[in-house]
């Protein structure tokens, strides 16, 4: 394989509240050999907030980091958070259909941007570019013994004509690269329902209410983690736990742990390097039932080669 | 939902309006209601989102633009990725949301609050400052003490910036937004 190497833009969440996201997705990268170069002077995405004001205002928020990465010579924009990437996503969908809104969103923007840049998901770019091939070389430490549930959240292959990504209604991909690292992955039926966004400052009821549904159901399905690829539903389902317990009358400690995080253990980083010491829920529990579950592998291995002896 | 007088209340022109800005044809929606049977936030909205659909059909400007759910919806595209219309029905709530903004009709004042300190926040700083839009909106919300039960989780963990990251060009960011409320005024 030759050398992958993309544009990076971690996004704001990434160098503060979900700074364990950046540095677990740099990390897994450094190992599977793909180059992260981050844009120079990226800005924020807009988010939710900036299409709720105007779609020309929100696109060119997001397009200023396109052109950059244009300037940058490169093609593709690669973000872990995919709310930026539902930004750029958008912005490209709705400058490519209609020329006349795409230059109005350029009259906006000091330099322009010429519609020739793509954005992808990390996940994506592990799950096509990388391979579960190329992944499995790398674990040295499979997540045996544990379950874990993926949970996708809205905006990774939703709506499909933008995201262009798996399967907008049962999406894969993650399910994959769980197996792949050796976790048992059981049927989660709430791999895409909403958790309740970015309403958790203004709307709290409405995120514990979602957000505990979806915990509730993980913990039904038999897991011992869940397993994110969003900043924000990252948030909600563990920065919020205890609000969900109090307000749901809920008891859940389930650890809620970035995907690049389950990998980079799988790859034998420490839990301190891949900062999942830096959650709300404690992860201690989960981490001794993979400690377990590598021994009584190592121990049945042994035991069948001297049987064979 | 109260009866409606069609003959004195219908807006042709407000569904135009929905179905220009937002390219889609209200009109094909068949009201099948498989958006709101999918709808994560339908337990919260006081009218479900295929009942928007079909007040936006027959021209119900004030009720719609004055709903919660407009301002409720997380734009979490369930709907729009099941719709067998092909309609984009996050767009149209989107879009209903922006012109209840233009029209200072808002019936949730604490979430417009919310993204407008979001967004000065990126004007200023050509990136969010997470602990200053949570301060910001308690204090202008009224609700001092939102979340400070997070406070003592995330604040010893020392992943939270206490200071802005003031990013390089956060003058071409500031740009956009005074382009932008310039080229409404020049439009009015």
């Amino acid at each position: 394989m030759s050398k992958l190497s993309f544009a990076y833009y971690p996004g704001c969440s990434l160098e503060s509240s979900a700074k364990e996201y950046d540095v677990s997705t740099r990390k897994v990268a450094d190992i599977l050999e793909v180059e992260l170069i981050e844009i120079p002077d990226w800005s924020c995405c807009g988010a939710s907030p900036a299409h709720t004001v105007d779609h020309l205002f929100a696109s060119a928020v997001a397009a200023r980091n396109l052109a950059i990465v244009e300037e940058m010579g490169r093609d593709i924009l690669v973000t872990p958070c995919p709310e930026c990437l539902s930004a750029f996503k958008k912005a490209i969908y709705n400058m490519s259909k209609d020329d006349g809104f795409k230059k109005k969103v350029n009259s906006l923007l000091d330099k322009p941007f010429n519609l020739n840049v793509e954005a992808k998901s990390f996940l994506q770019i592990l799950y096509e570019d990388v391979g579960k091939e190329n992944i499995s070389k790398k674990v040295i430490k499979p997540l045996i013994g544990v379950n874990i549930v993926p949970y996708y959240g809205c905006l990774l292959t939703r709506p499909p004509d933008v995201a262009q990504f798996d399967d907008p209604e049962n999406p894969i991909s993650m399910d994959t690269i769980l197996e792949t690292i050796g976790a048992n992955v059981p049927y989660f039926s709430y791999k895409l329902e909403c958790c309740g966004a970015a309403y958790g400052v203004t709307k709290r009821r409405i995120v514990t209410k979602l957000s505990g549904d979806i915990l509730k159901t993980a913990i039904e399905s038999g897991a011992d983690a869940v397993a994110v690829a969003c900043p924000l539903c990252q948030q909600n389902l563990d920065l919020r736990q205890d609000q969900i317990n109090r307000d749901q009358g809920f008891d859940f400690h389930i650890p809620i742990l970035y995907i690049t995080q389950l990998m980079g253990l799988s790859f034998g980083l420490s839990a301190s390097e891949l900062m999942i010491d830096k959650h709300n829920v404690k992860s201690d529990h989960f981490l001794e039932k993979i400690e377990k579950g590598l021994k009584e592998k190592e121990k049945s291995e042994k035991e069948s080669i001297s049987s064979k002896n | 939902m109260a009866l409606i007088n069609l003959t004195t209340s219908t807006d042709e022109n407000f569904v135009n309006q929905v179905e220009t800005l937002s390219g889609q044809k209200i009109s094909e929606c068949y009201q099948c209601g498989k958006c709101t049977a999918g709808c994560p936030f339908s337990f919260a909205f006081d009218y479900p989102v295929s009942q928007i659909m079909r007040l936006i059909q027959i021209g119900q400007k004030e009720i719609v633009l004055n709903s919660k759910a407009i301002w409720l919806c997380a734009t979490c595209e369930a709907c729009t990725t099941r719709c067998p219309c092909q309609i984009d029905v996050a767009n149209v709530m989107d879009i209903c949301r922006i012109i209840a903004r233009k029209e200072n009709k808002v019936k949730e004042k604490d979430v417009k609050l919310f993204y407008d300190i979001f967004l000065e926040s990126v004007k200023k700083h050509g990136r969010i400052f997470e602990i200053e839009i949570l301060m910001k909106y308690n204090l202008k919300s009224g609700k001092l003490l939102t979340d400070a039960d997070l406070g003592p989780k995330i604040l010893p963990k020392g992943k939270l910036n206490f200071f802005p990251v003031n990013i390089k060009g956060k003058d071409s960011v500031e740009k956009i937004f005074t382009r932008f409320v310039e080229g409404i005024k020049n439009n009015e």
